[in-house]
Parts: C-alpha cells; sequence; structure tokens
C-alpha cells in the first residue's frame, strides 16, 4: 500500500484492493469478490441507513469489482443517491460511476438527468464542472436530448467561470459527436466563435476543439472563425517562448492550440482575403524555419511537440493544396525526416508523404526520394514503418517508376512480414495492372507474385490475371508459353496450377507447335499435378482436360483414358466425379461440332473495376465485415423467394437444366447459379451417384434432348452450377462479395443424423464442436469455437442463415467468452436444407470465412412412440396411399452389425420396436415429428439382407414430404 | 482520441477511458486487441501503429503502458505528449507515480484525468491549472471532514480550540474515525491540525495518519 493516502483515504477499499492482489488465483479472486458482492448487497438491503461515506466506500468497492472485469448488476441506485449528496466526495464517487457503468435504465437515466439539472443550476462551479464532465462522459442520447439546448447557455453566458466554461464546450462537443441533430445552431455560435479571442488560453483551446467539429457539420456559420484563428495562431507563433507561461510545454508556445487552429484551418479552404492569406503564410514559413533551428532542449518532449505542430502545418498546406513553394519546402521537410534517426519522426514522414504523394505540385518532389523508401523498405526494423514505406511506394508509383517499384516490391515480398503480405501482393498486383505496357510484363509479375507468396495470393488476383489475358490477344501465346515453363518447376504452388491450367486449356494451342510443348507433353505436365491438389483445383484441371479433348483431338484417349479411371468416376468427392462422369460422356456422345461449341474459348470479359482494387479497399475499415454478411443474406433470401415460386422446386432436374439453358448473360447466370445451390444443397450432398433420385446416372435422353443440361460444370463442393462456356464462376463474381461466393460450403458428417455431440468442423485454425439437445419442436445448441493457434482471432463473428421453415429463434451468444454460441431453434414446419453457419474472422491478415451446414436435421424433432404389434400394424395399413410411403433399397455401406443398427434407429429418434416384424432380422421403429403447427406420425422398417449386402428401408408418414427427407436421411447411415 | 488504456506489463487493465459509447463486449475485445499487439512490441520501435482504421500511440513507462486510440486526422506526436502529460499530472499528484498508486487510488487517477480530458479532446493543458483543481478538490474534501467534526464533536472541538491537552484531542479523533470505519482496529497519530483564517472563511487542514 502506498504510504500517502491523499485527500480521504477510504480504509476499507484499500483492504479490499490488497486483499485482491494477494489472490494466489483467479479462483481465490473470484471467491473474495463474491464475499465482498454478498456484503455489500446485505448492507445495502439492510434495515439500518447507511450513512454517506459508507454509501461511496461500497459504491468505490462496486466500481473497483467492475473495473476488474466482472459484472456488476446493483448498487446503480445507491450511486444515483449520491449524486444528490451535498458533500463534494460523495457526489464526485457517484458521478464517476455512473460514467463508468452506464445503464440504459431509462428510470435511472431520469433521476441522473434530475441530479444533473440541479448540479448544472446550483452556480458552484465545482458542482458543474463535476455534472459537465458526467454529460461528456456519458454522451448518451438521453442524455443529449435533456441537455443539449442547455449547455450551449452555460458556455456564453457572462459569468460563467472559465473552467466551467472548458468543460461546458468540450461537453457540447461530445453531445454534438453523438447526436449531431440535437445540437442546434443558433444565435449562441457567433458568440463561440469569439471565445477564440478569450484571454484564457485553456478556453480557446476547449472552444477551438468545439468550433472544429461543428465547423465540420455547418462550415457557413463559423466561416468568421478563420480570421480569429489566424490571428491568434500568428500571436502564438510569434511568442516567445517564455511568454504563455504555463501553456508553454518544453519551450514549445501553446502547442496544442496550435495544433487545434491549423486543424481548424483545414476545416476551410485558403482564405481569400489577401491579407489574411499574407498572414497564415507566414505563420506556415515561421514554423517551417523553425524545424531548423538547433533545439532548445535535448529533450524529446520538446522536439515531439515542435514537431506535432510541424507535421500539422504540412497537413495544412497539403490540404489548401495551392502554394507550390510551401509544398515543395515541406516535401524537403520531410525527406530529412526520413533519415532521421527517431523511428517516429521516420514513421510519420513515410505517413505525410503518402498524402503529399496526390498533389500535383508536389508528386515529383516525392518522387525523388524513392531511393530513401526503398531503403527503409529494406533496412527499418520495425514493421510498422516498413508497412508505411509500401504504402508510400504505392502512393508514388507512376508510369515512370512502375517497374523499379513493382520489382523492389516483389524482391521484398520473399522476406516481408507475413502479416502484411496480403497487402503488399494486392498492391503489386494492382501497380502491376495499372501501369502494364506490355502485358508479358504483367505475366511475368503475377506468376513471380504466386511463386514468391502464392499462399498470400488470393482468388481476386488470380482470376484478375486470367481476365486480362483472355481479354488481349496479344499477350495469350505468351502467357500460355510462361506458364507452361513455370509448371516445370518441380514444386509449384497450386495457385501456379490454377491458372497454369486455365491458361493452357484456353490457348495451350498457341505453343503446341513447338515439339517441347506438344499437347500430350502440356496435359502429362498438368496431370503430373493433378494429385498433389486439392478438390477445387482438380475440378478445374478436369474442365482443361475437356478443354483439351477439343483443341487436341488426338489426345482425346489418353484424356478419356483417365477420366475413366476408377479415381476420377469413382473418386469419393461428389464433384470430381460428376465432371469425370459428365466430362467422359460428353467426350464419348457429342459430335465435334457441338464439342466445338460447347468448349469454345471463353467470350472476352466486360470490362468494369478492378476486383482486387475493391478488394484492398475493403481490408482498411473495421466495420466493413458486416455489411458483406448483410448482402450475402440478402441474397439468399432473395433466391429463397426464387425457389419457392419456381415450378418444379427440388426434384426435377430437367427443369433445373432448362433454368441453366435460359441463362445467357452474366448476372442472371449468377442468379440462377445461387438458385441450384440452395435447391441442391439438400438433396445432392445426400445422395452419391448410385442412389436412383439422384443426378449421376443422368439418363441418355436426358442428354440427346437438353444438350445444355450436360456442360454443367460445377464448382467447389456444393459450390456453383454454370455452363461450361463460362468455366468457373469467375465470370459473375462481383467484387463485392467474393469471399463468400467461393466459400466452400461444409456438408456436416453424416453421423450427426444420429448424434448430438461431437465435432462438427476442423481445420487447422479452428475446431467447432457441437452440443446439442431436442425437445418436441424445440432445440438448443452450443456451438464451441476453439482456436487451435497461438494467435488471436480477430473480428470473430458467427451467423447462422437459414430457410424460413426453421428459425434459430433467438441466436444469443453468451457475453463475455466468444467461445461458445447458444442456438435456440424451433421446427416450423418439416424441412429438408439444413440452416448454415457462416464464420468469419481475421487471423494474421487475412480474413478466414467458413460455412458449416448445422447437423439439424427433421429426424431431431423425432420422439419416440412405443407401441403393440396389432396397433402397428393397424396404423401401417392406414398409411397406405402412395404417396405416403417411400422407400428405397440401397447397398449397404458398413458392416451389417444388428447392435450398430439398433443403436442407429434409436440415435435416429424412433422407438425400437421388439417383436412386431414376424421376420426377427427385420427392424420397426415409430415415432412422431413434431413441429410447430403439426405432429407427423411416422413407421418405419429396415430390412437387412445380409447375403446381398443390401438394406431395404421403407418409411411411412402422413406427410409425403417427411416420408421422403427420413427416408433420405435415415438410408444414409447403413 | 477514442480511448485511452493503461495496462501494465502483464497484460492488467489499470485504468480505461472510452470517448465514444462502445457496448462492453467490443470494450473488452479492444482491450485484449490492444494488450497482445502492444505488449509484443519490441523495445525502440515506433510509438505508432495502425490498426483497423484507428491510429494507436502507445508509449511505456516504467512498469505501465498508455496506450490510445486516435482517429485517422489526429496528430500522433501530440497525443504522444498528451500521454506524457498525464504522467506528469499523476507524478505531481502522487510525488513519484508508480503503478501501486493507480492500483489502489484508481478513483483519483479517473479525477486528474477527467480535469486533463474531456470527451477525447484536451480540456486543460496548463499543469499548474489542472494540479490547482485537484488540489483544490481535495481540500473540499479535507474542509468537508472538519466539518464532520464539528457537527459530531463540538465540544472536543472547542476544547481543542482553548488549548486543551494535545493527547485528549487526538484521542477524539481516534474514536471519531472509529466511528465512520467501525471495522478499524488500526491505531491513530495526528500529524497536527491547523486552522487558518481566510477572507472569513473558516478553511482547515488536517491530517490524521495511520
Amino acid at each position: 500500500m502506498p504510504a500517502v493516502s491523499k485527500g480521504d483515504g477510504m480504509r476499507g477499499l484499500a483492504v479490499f484492493i490488497s486483499d485482491i492482489r494477494n489472490c494466489k488465483s483467479k479462483e481465490a479472486e473470484i471467491k473474495r469478490i463474491n464475499k465482498e458482492l454478498a456484503n455489500i448487497r446485505s448492507k445495502f438491503k439492510g434495515d439500518k441507513a447507511l450513512d454517506g461515506y459508507s454509501k461511496k466506500k461500497y459504491v468505490c468497492k462496486l466500481l473497483f469489482i467492475f473495473l476488474l472485469g466482472h459484472d456488476i448488476d446493483f448498487g446503480h441506485m445507491e450511486a444515483v443517491n449520491l449524486l444528490s449528496s451535498n458533500k463534494y466526495t460523495e457526489k464526485q464517487i457517484g458521478y464517476l460511476f455512473i460514467s463508468v457503468l452506464v445503464n440504459s435504465n431509462s428510470d435511472l437515466i431520469s433521476l441522473i438527468n434530475n441530479a444533473i439539472k440541479n448540479d448544472l443550476s446550483s452556480r458552484n462551479p465545482t458542482f458543474m464542472n463535476l455534472a459537465l464532465h458526467c454529460i461528456a462522459n456519458v454522451g448518451s442520447r438521453e442524455m443529449a436530448e435533456a441537455f443539449a439546448a442547455e449547455v450551449p447557455c452555460i458556455l456564453v453566458a457572462g459569468d460563467t467561470m472559465d473552467s466551467v466554461k472548458q468543460s461546458a464546450a468540450l461537453c457540447l462537443l461530445r453531445l454534438n459527436r453523438t447526436s449531431p441533430d440535437l445540437v442546434a445552431m443558433g444565435e449562441w455560435t457567433t458568440r463561440v466563435v469569439h471565445l477564440l479571442n478569450d484571454q484564457h488560453l485553456g478556453v480557446v483551446t476547449a472552444a477551438t476543439s468545439l468550433i472544429t467539429t461543428l465547423a465540420q457539420k455547418s462550415p457557413e456559420d463559423f466561416k468568421t472563425s478563420v480570421s480569429l484563428a489566424v490571428a491568434r495562431l500568428s500571436r502564438i507563433v510569434s511568442s516567445a517562448s517564455t511568454d504563455l507561461q504555463d501553456y508553454t510545454y518544453y519551450f514549445v508556445a501553446a502547442p496544442w492550440l496550435s495544433v487545434k487552429l491549423l486543424r481548424l484551418l483545414q476545416c476551410y479552404p485558403p482564405p481569400e482575403d489577401g491579407a489574411i492569406r499574407g498572414r497564415l503564410t507566414e505563420c506556415l514559413e515561421t514554423i517551417l524555419n523553425k524545424a531548423q533551428e538547433p533545439p532548445k532542449s535535448k529533450k524529446v518532449q520538446h522536439s515531439n511537440a515542435k514537431n506535432a505542430v510541424l507535421f500539422e502545418a504540412i497537413s495544412l498546406i497539403i490540404h489548401h493544396d495551392s502554394e507550390p513553394t510551401l509544398l515543395v519546402r515541406a516535401c524537403n521537410q520531410l525527406g530529412q525526416f526520413l533519415q532521421h534517426r527517431e523511428t517516429n519522426l521516420r514513421y510519420l514522414a513515410l505517413e505525410s508523404m503518402c498524402t503529399l504523394a496526390s498533389s500535383e505540385f508536389s508528386h515529383e518532389a516525392v518522387k525523388t526520394h524513392i531511393e530513401t523508401v526503398i531503403n527503409a523498405l529494406k533496412s527499418e526494423r520495425d514493421v510498422s514503418v516498413r508497412q508505411r514505406a509500401v504504402d508510400l511506394l504505392y502512393a508514388m508509383c507512376d508510369r515512370s517508376n512502375a517497374k523499379q517499384i513493382v520489382a523492389e516490391m516483389l524482391s521484398y515480398l520473399e522476406t516481408a512480414d507475413y502479416s502484411i503480405r496480403e497487402e503488399i501482393v494486392l498492391k503489386v498486383a494492382i501497380l502491376a495492372e495499372k501501369y502494364a505496357v506490355d502485358y508479358t510484363w504483367y505475366v511475368d509479375t503475377i506468376l513471380n507474385l504466386i511463386r514468391f507468396a502464392g499462399d498470400y495470393v488470393s482468388d481476386e488476383v488470380w482470376y484478375r490475371v486470367i481476365q486480362i489475358v483472355i481479354n488481349r490477344d496479344e499477350v495469350q501465346g505468351y502467357a500460355a508459353k510462361t506458364v507452361f515453363e513455370a509448371l516445370q518447376a518441380p514444386a509449384c504452388h497450386e495457385n501456379l496450377v490454377k491458372v497454369g491450367g486455365y491458361i493452357l486449356g484456353e490457348f495451350g494451342n498457341l505453343i503446341a507447335g513447338d515439339s517441347r510443348s506438344s499437347p500430350l507433353i502440356q496435359f502429362d505436365l498438368l496431370h503430373s499435378k493433378f494429385h498433389l491438389c486439392s478438390v477445387p483445383t482438380r475440378a478445374l484441371l478436369l474442365s482443361a482436360y475437356i478443354k483439351f479433348i477439343n483443341l487436341f483431338p488426338e489426345v482425346k484417349g489418353t484424356i478419356q483414358e483417365v477420366l475413366r479411371s476408377d479415381s476420377q468416376l469413382r473418386n469419393a468427392d461428389v464433384e470430381l466425379q460428376q465432371r469425370a462422369v459428365e466430362y467422359l460422356r460428353l467426350s464419348c456422345i457429342a459430335s465435334t461440332d457441338i464439342l466445338a461449341t460447347v468448349l469454345e474459348e471463353m467470350p472476352p470479359f466486360p470490362e468494369r473495376e478492378s476486383s482486387i482494387l475493391a478488394k484492398l479497399k475493403r481490408k482498411k475499415g473495421p466495420g466493413n465485415l458486416h455489411p458483406d454478411l448483410d448482402e450475402n443474406r440478402k441474397e439468399r433470401s432473395v433466391n429463397g423467394g426464387t425457389v419457392a415460386t419456381s415450378p418444379t422446386p427440388s426434384t426435377d432436374l430437367l427443369g433445373l437444366g432448362s433454368t441453366i439453358a435460359t441463362q445467357n448473360s452474366a448476372p442472371r447466370a449468377s442468379k440462377g447459379a445461387s438458385l441450384l445451390v440452395d435447391v441442391f444443397s439438400g438433396n445432392i450432398a445426400a445422395f452419391p451417384v448410385e442412389t436412383p433420385v439422384s443426378v449421376g446416372p443422368v439418363a441418355d435422353e436426358n442428354f440427346s434432348r437438353d444438350i445444355s443440361y450436360i456442360p454443367t460444370v460445377r464448382w467447389g463442393t456444393l459450390g456453383i452450377l454454370v455452363g461450361i462456356q463460362s468455366w468457373e464462376s469467375i465470370q459473375y463474381i462481383k467484387p463485392k462479395i467474393p469471399d463468400m461466393r467461393c466459400l466452400p460450403l461444409a456438408p456436416f458428417p453424416s453421423r450427426f443424423v444420429c448424434k448430438n455431440n461431437g465435432v462438427l468442423y476442423e481445420n487447422q485454425l479452428l475446431q467447432i464442436g457441437l452440443k446439442s439437445e431436442f425437445r418436441q419442436n424445440l432445440g438448443r445448441m452450443y456451438v464451441f469455437f476453439g482456436n487451435k493457434t497461438s494467435t488471436q482471432f480477430m473480428n470473430f463473428a458467427a451467423s447462422v442463415v437459414c430457410q424460413d421453415t426453421l428459425q434459430p429463434a433467438d441466436p444469443t451468444v453468451d457475453g463475455g467468452a466468444q467461445l461458445q454460441q447458444i442456438l435456440n431453434i424451433e421446427c416450423v414446419s418439416d424441412f429438408v436444407d439444413a440452416p448454415v453457419l457462416n464464420i468469419q474472422f481475421r487471423y494474421g491478415g487475412t480474413l478466414q470465412n467458413i460455412a458449416v451446414k448445422l447437423p439439424i436435421t427433421l429426424n431431431k424433432f423425432f420422439q419416440p412412440t412405443e407401441m403393440t404389434s396389432q396397433n402397428f400394424f393397424q396404423r401401417w395399413k392406414q398409411l397406405g396411399a402412395p404417396q405416403q410411403e417411400v422407400q428405397t433399397i440401397f447397398k449397404a455401406r458398413h458392416s451389417m452389425d444388428t447392435e450398430v443398427t439398433k443403436a442407429k434407429i434409436m440415435g435416429f429418434g424412433a422407438a425400437l420396436l421388439d417383436g412386431v416384424d414376424p421376420n426377427p432380422s427385420n427392424f420397426v421403429g415409430a415415432g412422431v415429428i413434431h413441429t410447430k403447427t403439426t405432429q407427423v406420425g411416422c413407421l418405419l422398417r429396415l430390412e437387412p439382407n445380409t447375403q446381398a449386402q443390401m438394406y431395404r428401408l421403407t418409411l411411412r408418414t402422413s406427410r409425403d414430404t417427411v416420408s421422403q427427407r427420413l427416408c433420405d436421411l435415415l438410408s444414409e447411415q447403413f | 482520441m477514442r480511448f485511452l488504456l493503461l495496462f501494465s506489463r502483464q497484460g492488467k487493465l489499470r485504468l480505461q477511458k472510452w470517448f465514444t459509447p462502445i457496448p462492453e463486449r467490443e470494450k473488452k475485445k479492444i482491450t485484449r486487441d490492444m494488450t497482445t499487439m502492444v505488449l509484443a512490441r519490441k523495445p525502440r520501435s515506433c510509438n505508432f501503429l495502425h490498426w483497423k482504421d484507428l491510429k494507436i500511440v502507445y508509449k511505456r513507462y516504467a512498469s505501465l503502458y498508455f496506450c490510445c486510440g486516435l482517429d485517422a486526422e489526429e496528430n500522433e506526436l501530440l497525443a504522444l505528449e498528451m500521454l506524457h502529460r498525464y504522467v506528469e499530472l499523476l507524478d505531481k499528484y502522487f510525488g513519484n507515480v508508480c503503478e501501486l498508486d493507480i492500483i489502489f487510488n484508481f478513483e483519483k487517477a479517473y479525477f486528474i484525468l477527467d480535469e486533463f480530458l474531456l470527451g477525447g479532446e484536451v480540456q486543460e493543458t496548463s499543469k499548474l491549472v489542472v494540479a490547482r483543481s485537484v488540489e483544490a478538490s481535495d481540500m473540499l474534501q479535507e474542509t468537508e471532514r472538519l466539518m464532520e467534526i464539528i457537527l459530531l464533536f463540538p465540544l472536543f472541538f472547542s476544547c481543542y480550540h482553548g488549548g486543551i491537552h494535545e493527547q485528549a484531542c487526538i484521542l477524539t479523533l481516534g474514536e471519531m474515525d472509529l466511528h465512520t470505519h467501525q471495522k478499524d482496529s488500526g491505531q491513530y497519530r495526528s500529524g497536527g491540525l491547523t486552522t487558518v483564517q481566510n477572507d472569513g472563511v473558516v478553511s482547515c487542514r488536517m491530517r490524521v495518519c495511520f
């Protein structure tokens, strides 16, 4: 405990604080706090009225506990009582508590406002200050409503003390920031402006802050402040360092006021009045001159304060952008700072130069420092300084130095910090495109980017290089040659394989004349990478292969052989399997004419703003993640609507084919594609190719009837369906929401149909665990997010998107801990699609998006029903209508163990009825599906045939959609 | 300025001041981000960082980190000096301020800050003026306490004025304090009690040590 306890020490508080500090563990601390909370609670509730001192002490203890990070749910009333105490210390603690722990509790707010009102009208400056501080600290809308009219009066009243004026000015500033609509301009504004002439420098400082914020809102009202500000500034700048007494800070005259005045002037264009303008220029010159004078003190505070004014003056010069001599002087001054031994100054010089580079007067002057900046990039020890150097290089880049700057950034990339690599990649990609005179340089640059920092090359970057190559004939041959050479490296990044696959698939013919890059060699080269790649890349390569069949008929046999192999045709991944099947059929059936039409070269992309630029812009700023999410959500609901109005929603595949056939323009195709995602998301995932209802064995007549359906290229596991002419989703990736579109949607493991707990999703960064419970038509799901890395995830957000039938009634997120999310689920009516959990967070520098289907399936709302044999068969017969029964015969995927099967049926939710079926090896179950509106009785029968390793599953329910869905879900399990 | 945080080298938050309304959850997140980011910085790095759309300015004083978040157009160097001025004010008040002073007298640290900064802007840059207003509120506290004595123990107080044995007065003070702090069992010593007549207003200074 410190020896001096100034003012009135509260001994009880000091004892409590040292108790907390002596706690050895978190548990001990919590125990001690709970003890104290119980004590305070009993004191507050006790019959004996507490005296002011005790009340103050306990409120202060509560405040301390709250500041330690614990929740406080009582004591507000006692704190409000303290406000009306006539003892200063009690009032002060009361106000402190209120401003730290504001609660929008409406009855309290009116009490608080009342107390504030009393203090404001008390004419006691100390009490008035406390009240004004409280308004400024809380700054809520309710306070603004109550006091926005009164504070200006206090501010301009003639008899107000200086210190109260200062508080009132800043209090008003704060109210104007939170609720600008409530602070009405009026007669007081002119009088506020005249505070700039006040004798008391503290009042001038506070008033300048206020005027600056108000002037941003309504510049016209405060125009007169310009001349006053210039006059005041000029007086400060020319004063001797001792003139201003205590407002001189380490030999710098009123640095705070100077900076604020310079900021105020940045709200306006250069003054029109020649005399004022001349005076201002004089001031700015004096400030620039002072920078050259020898320092008056060796203390860092002196140089910091002096340079703070200097940097603000430079900001004003850049803002005015009208005096070339000043601009060039500013640039030279910053140039000196670039090599200053103080790191802070180097940082700020780089930062200010960025804005200077955009002025036409000083752009050339900035460019002269290129070597210094490049050197900073290489030699600075502090990553945030290097980051500024990258920014400046980006800002000073133009046609004349683009090659040098891009080359330097590329070489820096190899050793750059991981946290800024992605941004550098984006910047290089943008500069290379913007200043590309010949596109061979551009292609080389992007390929180098992939080579040096492949992991940080986002999809936008490689989409862009493909768009450009496709749109420019002159570079296509070169691009094909270059990627072919690049692919020959033994280890190359997957992004390179993607670009290579795409470009060779389109333009491989341009280099096929050379025997070193004959069609077969090209194909072998691509195929040698195939097995090392992820599913989306392999899918892309398969598309490249079918394009090869069209380009080079001589390799058709080889490629068909590859497509026919078990590893393709029977690939576990439904996407790859489907592509292999469809491409193989296409290559066999279609004539060369049809092939040539279907697999025609990509048409040029419409010219538009680079999506990379949009991404770079998006990287800045905190609030930008959510609009994307919202947009995505909106889009989904729109698609949901489309599904509903579509005449053949989920089963009629031909219907889908025709939807695709009508999609010609890119945006429409995009819509259609999403539509298909929605429609398929339930069915396709659940059915592998063998099952009779699925897409797999598309009957031959379908091919001949509707050619446009066959060439369906799907992207991602549940990705977007498009005609093959458009290859990939590239064509209609909207620049605004690429992240969500490219998002791989992970289906949940099928074991979750019969289980409620377990690990839902896992990658290198994140593990998502689930615990869920269901009762009748309600459910609750606990989602646990585990960070597997040692670094923090930033901007973590998880949200649920779902179709309209199933609503997470109240997705509440547990306060404090970010690790657990609770979803309350209500089944409104029967449904197919599971809701999707979207997760976004920032890891290192990159935004991560994960979308997982939540294992909320219809059978979760099953209640088992026990019944006798007689009863069962009676109901079985009642449900005999053809649409009520769904039957499927399928091959066993797991060993046909009786106990396991029993467990699965029970896990599925139905009651397992023994001795009902005459054949003891059959399984019979019964239950009721609960939804909000109805209850659907369900009977099921599973007949295993161990010899054939087959099952027959029959479902009878009173509703056809329920029968179908349950059958689909359960047949997956065996 | 959007916020000001004081935290220890172990990442323990010692003082937090938010100048814009932010939900509690968000505050915790920002605090976490700031501590991890700032504590990971190497010594002699520059004092500025970019974080989202804010500029972060921080400085270490002994075992405490002072860290504030600024809007894009604010002046970093001056913010650095503002932190310094706040440290000077604390120093002047506590006399060689250390982390413990701020832990045990956290409410004072907040009061001093309120005199210096308001709504995220500098209210008063003069060290003298700020110190004077903080002193004045302390004076006010002590006057209040003396008034309490007069109220509770008019007899003893007048005794003191009458030049009664000092020992009795100390005992009296001890009793008075025991009355207010019911749990206290410590012994009290008086460092002296003075009365100053000034402009007809009685202002008293008293020191009780234990």
